[in-house]
Parts: C-alpha cells; structure tokens; sequence
C-alpha cells in the first residue's frame, strides 16, 4: 500500500476512535459530561492520539531504515567482478535502482507482468530495449547480475512494503483499541493530551538545534573527506587556487586565501559604502526628521530589505557592471571587466544599507532622553550631542550592528555569483573580477558532481570555513547588543 | 548659550559678544551643525535614490519581456508532407518531426511576400522564413497532431517571430547591429518593417512568458516561466504546511511553557544563529542530508520546500513570539482564574489574539523564502526543466524550477534577448512579494490591537 493510504487509513482509524472514545467516556458518566474527569472531547482525543503517534513513528523510522537495509543487502549480491575498473559499487547500485524503477514502470504501463517482471533474464531478453519502450532509457546494456540485483531489490522493497503495511495499521488499530478500553469516566484524560501535546512542543522547538546539528556534522563529516584526500595546510594557506577537473588530469590546487582575500576586499568595499550611509541615515531619521518624513523615508529604506538577492545580483550584472567599467575602469586604464569587485562591493554596500540604518536606528532611540537633554541643557549643538554623546552611548551596539553586516556581506552569495566574476586572483585593483568563497560553493557544487572527489568535496570544507566564520561574527556581535542593550534597560 | 546679564543694567565689564552677532566660534559651530544634517540628509537621499535606481533598471530592461511579436500566417498543411497514407494514424503522423513541419512555413511565408508584392533585394526565401521563431514548427505540429482533421486544410496561426526580429521591435536590434550578427541580416528587419506595415506582425500583450515552460539558449522568444511559478508555489506550500505549525509550536513552548534551564537557552541561541546564517549553508545543508543522506530527488519542489522551511523558521518563530509576547498576561490571568488549564489558556485565548501577528510573520517569512536563490542552485535547481510538475502530491517529486533560479538561470545565456525575460521575471518575482507584503501590511492594519 502506497504512503499516503496508510496515512489515510490511519487518519479514519484515528477518527472512528475519537467518536468511540468520546462515547465510552460518555456511557460511563451515564450521558452526564459533570462526572467525567475531563471535558468529554479530551476523551475523543486521547484516542485519536493514541491511534495516530505510535503507528506514525513506526513508519517514519521504518521508511528511514528500509532504504539503508535494502541497499546493503542487495550490494552484497553484486560480486566484486560486476565492478569493473571505471565504476564504483555506487554506480552500480544507481543502476541497479534504475532499472528496477525502469521494471516498476514497465508493469505498471502494462508491457509486463509483475511474474515476467521477476523472470526475465538479461541473457534472453534486450533489457534495454524493454525499458527503452517504457521511456527508462539506460546507458549501456543490462549485465546479468545487476539485473538479478535489481530483481530482487524490488522483491525485498515490495515484501518489506507489506510488512510494513499491516505492521503499522496493526499498531494503530492495538493503540486505539486499548485507548478506548482504557477509558472511563475517572481517566484523566485531559492530562494524558497535555502532556502529548506539551511533548510535540518541545520536539518542534529543538528542530532549531537539530538543524544546527545537521548542519555542523554534515560538513563536518565531508570535510573530514575531504581533508583524507588533500593537505589541510595547503588547503587553508595555498595561494592558488586552480581546481582540475577529472579528465584533464593532473593535480587540483586548492588555497582558500584568493578566495577568502576577494571575499573580504569585497565585503570591505560593501562596508565602506553601507557604514556611513546608513550611519548617517539613521541619525538623520532618528535625530533630525520630523515624523512625517520619517514616516516616509523609513519605509523606502527597508523595502530594500525586502528585495531579493538575486534582483540586486541582476542589478549589479546589466546596469552597475557596464557602468562602472565605461566610465570608471575603462577610462582610467584599470580593467576592462564589468564583473569586479567595486561592482559587486557597491551593489552589496546598497543591500546592507537598510540593515545597519534600521539596526543603529534601534540602538540610537534605545539611549536614554535624560542623556540628550543633559547635553543639550549645557550649549551643546545638536550635532555636537549627536558626536560627543550620542554615539558613543550607542557604539557597541552600533559596531554589533557593522558586525552583523560583515557577517551578511561574507555570507552573501547571489550578489557575488553575478557581479563579481569568477577568477580567483590576488589582486589589489578593485576594478578586476576576483572571486569568492560563496561563489566557489556554487561552482562546484552545481552540474555534475562526483562526490568521492576532492574538487567537489572541497565545497564542504568552504561551507564549514563560511559558516565557522559568520558564527563567530555572529556570536560576537549578538553578545555585544545583548551587553549593551542590558545596559540601558 | 544663554547670557542672563543681558538686558539688566550695564555691568562694570561690558560684554564684548552679543547674542544678536555671531562670533567665528559660533559662526563654525553653526556651520558644522547645518553640514551634519546635510550628510544625514543625503544619507537618506542616497538610499532612496539607490532604491529608485535599482527598480528604473529592472523595469526598464524587463517591462518589454511583456510584450511579444507574433506573426500571422495562413499555412496550407499538405497531405502528402504529414500524412503521406492518408489514414490520419496518429502513431503515423508523430515520425514526422519539426523538420517536416518547417517547410510548410517557409512555404507560407514565400506566398505571403508574393501575394502582397513585397520583394526585398537579397533576401532568399530560406531567410524570410527565419524571421518566423525556431519554435514554431514545434508550436505547429503539437497542434497539428492534437487535431489531425485540420490536415490538408489551410489554416490561420499566430505564430512567434524570432528573438532578434523581437528585439528590432523593442530597439534592441538595430540595422548596424544587424549587419555585425550572424544570426540576422538587415534584409530581415526591411521585411520585418514591410510586415508590420501590413499587420502581418504586431507586438502584443506576451500571456506565454506566463505559461510556457523554460526554452533552450536558441529560442528566447518561446521561453516563459511556466515550470518556474508552479515550483515556486509548490515550495511555498511546503513552507507554509511546514513552517507555520512547527514555528507555531516552537514558539508557544518557549514563551509560554519552558523554564529558563540550560535547553531554553541553547534553544534560543541557536534560533537568532540560525537567522544569520548565510543563506548558502542551507544549501549544503539540504544538498548532504535531503539528497544525498535520504536520497530525496533532486531538482524535487520538496526539497526546496525543506531547506526554505529550515531558513524560514526562525523568522517566523521571532515574530511569533513578539506577538505572543504583546499579549497581556491579564487574558492569561483570567482564563486560570476561571478554571482553565494553562494549556487551555494559550490555545483558546492568548493564540487567537496574536493569530494576526502570527500570520502577518508567517507572510513575511514566505516573502523571504520565496526570493531566496542560493541554497536552491546547489539541490540542482538549476536544472533545465520543460516539463511541467505534476498535480501535487506526486508533483512535489517531480523536477520544477522556482522563479529566482529562473532568473539566474537566464542570466548565464548568452543572447541578449534573455537579459531582458530575466527583469521580466524579477519584475513578476517583485510583484508577487509587494502582494504577500501588502497583504502582511492590510492584516496587522486591520487586526492588530493595542493593549
């Protein structure tokens, strides 16, 4: 039985049990809800729950493990000669579920029948052919004990399916029926749907850890790959960084420091330009501006918030690139390339700016009045309020602010991929194409990817770089707005 | 700075500033004042101006995507070129490819030019009907073989012109540039002019850049963001289905129920890392666990759908608890007070009053997740992709495109022509978040309450 009937089976069952539950409760009160321990629906749910949890986790877990178990057993079928020189047990595998997909296909469109499914052999019949009719296209022909394999990968899929059908309706139907045996009217039912309840809660607030988690171990664990195949020193203190892809041959060079040096110089531009402007803009709006202006400006200002990554990337590819390289770069003899590092430094300094204007505007309102007045009460301009007392009030919330937009501007991706080019360079002229870290994830990691070698795997290794480097900004910059914030409150 | 002796009587040492006439010192402080609050000022003018700037170039460059040339063409559809037996046998007719259906178009338009005494110097038959688009064949004989009555009779169709034609319309192309490129010559454009006089070819409202799939690097003018809107709707219904309960319920644990222990805190602290990490983690985060951990499809709306619910999350559990937070305890009082469970208090009271808070973050966050391009190029996004999805839910399996890789994707071609569907697309990207955040905007209008 397909998923979603068991799904569907169980959601019946749970509902057949809310109303056997609710009427159990409410015979044994003797049609007076007064006496039951709980509200009579609290009984109707207490069923549903047990009916719906149990049989629910049962197949979850079992879908996660069956594919895993499946695999192994029917890898160990294939024999070591099935491999030849060029493929992998993967690959084999791949093709294996492929043509079992390709059989599925056939019996479910009629060409054959489940029994031929099971009996064909490759020796007899031009598997390929077959499958070809049905629209699985494969790449060569079907060796003789892959086709076993995948014979019996489907015969274990099919039985294990089964199995676990009347496993899980078999678990449902025991969850309701001892639910609703248990019930009467002194059952603490409500209790017992709390407590489920407070339960699911819970597992939905550490779903933030498990991504946290998942994220670390999975880079950690390819990272670990990665660093079996290539020299931790030379990947983190290389200079070059020149990935040869299989085929051409020879050895990939791959030092993160052109990549890290392109990343910062254009995160630094992209500060230079969203520092002041959106320091400036949100004194003036919190300092100077009038409601109604404020009321205006503030918002125009967060809308470019709101703009997506990739329309800024857009931007800086067809109008800022062109731009910059017809009357800047081109002019003054620096470069001919439209993709740079100004193109995507300013481009980007343009996507921070609402990010440190609306965050310093939080902390600037956060300092207290008296502080103003007291400044103002003693001549001072308003200015020179601003300057002398203000800010530094505000600062470590402000550099907490300019942090947590290097962070964004490191992490940045689709401003980069678009504006910034491709070569990975130690340069210092900002008008040629330089290359980033985010970049090069997206590079190697999108087509065609092999994941046993290091060109692809270095990827992970770029993420854990990436993600390590942020979350210290990150953490860096959350303490100290935190601190500051508890200073003032 | 005050001066309280002035209007009193003289005193023994008179002053030798007065209020009424500024000294150098005042005079520079003044100054200094009114620059600050110039800068401050072009702070803001700057940012706006940015903002204008950058939305002028997109709707400059893609407001034409929505505007298309179409050619009409009476074409004779031959027996003996599509059906040489005659029997209208389907299996028959589909082995006659797109080449057999080109001719019938270049022959149409020859009869055309004929007709109507249109003769251009140097231009071959081969090339008037090359201003007619590579897909048209195709457009033909997907018609032809839906309906094989119409075969043998003529019939009128509407017709895509060619990319560059396109381009000539909406001053993309001109004749200089036309004499440089391979790919169209000026004789074309003087046919395209002499066309467009007749009412032949006109330009009109584009409702396939809605519609069609994705095309190849050839053919512009067929490609459309078809695929790409109904992924993109798939992966926001696997957010909201996802996001909204999870982030709901993470969010009533840790404002209403969790003690303040070491779990609460590391909880919290890694929701506000979650929201600054980069957007591109999320990627390899779905790429190693989704794809290749538990073997999920790629290119597949559902992991999309995954790896956007992950980044939305903390978005949606942030606002989520302000909303709850913004509920006064009193409600929470009164509802013990009377004999509620502390569950019962948050589920039949203080969550339908923040439900519009709620929503109106839940919006916001699918805004975000809907602009987001990064952490879907890596789950193979990117894919080209002509074939629509199926209806969910086996469609949420099925490769699909979504609407900002589209534009990335377009952005990697080379002919011109593409840059202009990528703002095309960014430009329907943009409308569809100003809707989710003018809906946001109307809800909290509408619904929020002060206490």
């Amino acid at each position: 039985m397909p998923v979603l009937w068991i799904i569907v089976t169980i959601l019946v069952l749970a509902a057949v049990g809310y109303v056997l539950g609710r009427q159990r409760a409410m015979s044994a009160a003797g049609g007076d809800a007064r006496v039951l321990h709980s509200l009579p629906n609290y009984y109707g749910m207490n069923v549903v729950l047990f009916t719906v949890a149990p049989a629910l986790l049962i197949m979850v877990t079992w879908l996660l493990v069956q594919p895993g178990l499946i695999e192994s057993r029917v890898a160990s079928l294939i024999p070591e000669s099935a491999i030849s020189e060029d493929s992998s047990l993967s690959l084999v595998m791949s093709d294996v579920r492929r043509i079992a997909e390709g059989l599925d296909t056939a019996v479910a469109e009629g060409v054959m029948t489940e029994t031929e499914a099971g009996a064909i052999r490759a020796e007899t019949t031009d598997v390929r052919k077959v499958l070809g009719e049905v629209g699985v296209a494969l790449g060569s022909d079907v060796e003789a004990t892959t086709l076993q394999a995948s014979q019996s990968f489907r015969a274990m899929s099919a039985s294990l399916g089964s199995w676990m059908t009347v496993v899980v309706l078999g678990i449902a139907a025991l969850g309701l029926g001892i639910s609703v045996l248990r019930t009467h009217k002194d059952f603490r039912a409500r209790n017992t749907v709390e407590a489920a309840i407070l339960a699911l809660l819970i597992i939905a607030s550490s779903i933030a850890i498990l991504t946290t988690l998942g994220i670390i171990l999975s880079m950690l664990f390819e990272t670990r790959n990665f660093f079996t195949q290539y020299q931790w020193t030379d990947f983190f203190f290389g200079t070059t960084w020149n990935p040869s892809f299989s085929g051409r041959g020879g050895a990939s060079e791959l030092g993160i420091i052109p990549l890290l040096w392109g990343t910062l110089y254009i995160s630094f531009i992209a500060l230079l330009v969203a520092v002041p402007i959106g320091l400036f803009a949100a004194i003036y709006m919190s300092e100077y501006a009038g409601p109604k202006i404020r009321s205006v400006a503030k918002p125009l200002i967060e809308i470019l918030a709101g703009i997506p990554t990739i329309v800024y990337g857009l931007f800086a590819l067809i109008t800022v690139g062109p731009l910059l390289r017809d009357y800047f770069a081109a002019p003054m003899g620096l470069g001919q390339s439209s993709s740079s590092v100004m193109t995507a430094g300013i481009v980007m300094g343009i996507m921070l700016i609402p990010f440190v204007s609306s965050l310093s505007d939080d902390i600037i309102n956060a300092v207290p009045q008296a502080m103003r007045d007291g400044s103002l009460g003693l001549g001072a301009t308003q200015s020179e309020t601003i300057k002398q007392v203000v800010i530094p009030a505000a600062l470590p919330g402000i550099v907490g602010a300019i942090l947590l937009a290097a962070s964004r501007a490191i992490g940045e991706t689709m401003i980069v991929v678009l504006g910034a080019g491709a070569a990975a360079k130690l340069d210092l002229n900002p008008f040629e194409a330089m290359t980033t870290v985010t970049v090069k994830i997206v590079s190697q990691l999108t087509g065609d990817t092999d994941f046993a070698s290091p060109e692809t795997l270095v990827a992970f290794a770029l993420g854990l770089t990436l993600f390590v480097i942020t979350l210290g900004l990150n953490v860096l910059a959350l303490y100290i707005v935190r601190k500051y914030r508890e200073q003032y409150e | 700075m005050s001066d309280a002796s002035l209007g009193g009587a003289a005193p023994s040492q008179p002053k030798k500033s007065s209020l009424l006439v500024q000294d150098a010192r005042t005079k520079k402080r003044n100054a200094a004042e009114s620059r600050f609050k110039v800068y401050g000022m072009a702070a803001v003018v700057t940012g706006i101006l940015a903002l204008v700037l950058l939305l002028a170039s997109i709707l400059s460059n893609g407001l034409s995507a929505f505007q298309q040339t179409y050619v009409t063409l009476e074409i004779e559809l031959l027996e003996e070129k599509l059906d040489k037996s005659g029997e209208r046998d389907l299996s028959v007719m589909r082995k006659v490819s797109t080449f057999g259906y080109a001719p019938l178009i270049a022959t149409a338009m020859g009869k055309k030019l004929e007709e109507n005494g249109i003769a251009i110097e140097g231009l071959s038959t081969k090339q008037a009907g090359a201003i007619i688009s590579k897909d048209a064949p195709a457009q033909l004989r997907n018609f032809v073989l839906a309906n094989s009555e119409v075969v043998g009779t003529t019939q009128t169709f509407e017709l895509l012109a060619n990319g560059r034609i396109d381009g000539y319309l909406k001053g993309r192309v001109t004749m200089e540039t036309a004499a440089l490129d391979k790919n169209v010559s000026p004789e074309q454009l003087l046919l395209t002019d002499a066309l467009q006089e007749l009412g032949t070819l006109e330009k009109r409202f584009n409702w396939s850049f809605f519609t069609n799939p994705d095309a190849s690097g050839q053919r512009p003018e067929a490609a459309g963001l078809g695929v790409a809107i109904l992924g993109s709707l798939y992966m926001m219904l696997v957010v909201l289905c996802l996001a909204l309960p999870i982030g709901v319920a993470a969010s009533i644990y840790l404002e209403e129920f969790a003690p303040k222990n070491r779990l609460t805190d590391l909880i919290e602290v890694n929701i506000s890392n979650l929201a600054a990490v980069p957007s591109i983690v999320f990627g390899i985060l779905g790429l190693a666990i989704f794809i290749n951990f538990a073997g999920l499809p790629q290119s597949a709306p559902i992991v999309g759908g995954l790896v956007l619910t992950l980044m939305t999350l903390p978005t949606i559990i942030i606002s989520t608890r302000a909303s709850l937070k913004s509920v006064p305890p009193s409600i929470r009082d009164a509802a013990l007070g009377i004999g509620a469970s502390k569950m019962q208090s948050v589920f039949h009271h203080v969550l339908p009053l923040a439900a519009p808070g709620i929503l109106t973050g839940t919006i916001i966050g699918l805004a975000q997740a809907l602009g987001e391009t990064a952490p879907l190029l890596l789950i193979g996004m990117v894919a080209f992709v002509r074939e629509y999805p199926a209806g969910p839910p086996e469609g949420f399996f099925d490769p699909a495109s979504a609407l900002p890789v589209q534009v990335y994707n377009w952005t990697q071609r080379s002919d011109p022509a593409f840059v202009e569907r990528a703002s095309g697309a960014i430009i329907v990207l943009l409308v569809f978040l100003l809707i989710m955040n003018a809906i946001a905007i109307l809800l909290r209008r509408r619904f929020e309450r002060r206490w």
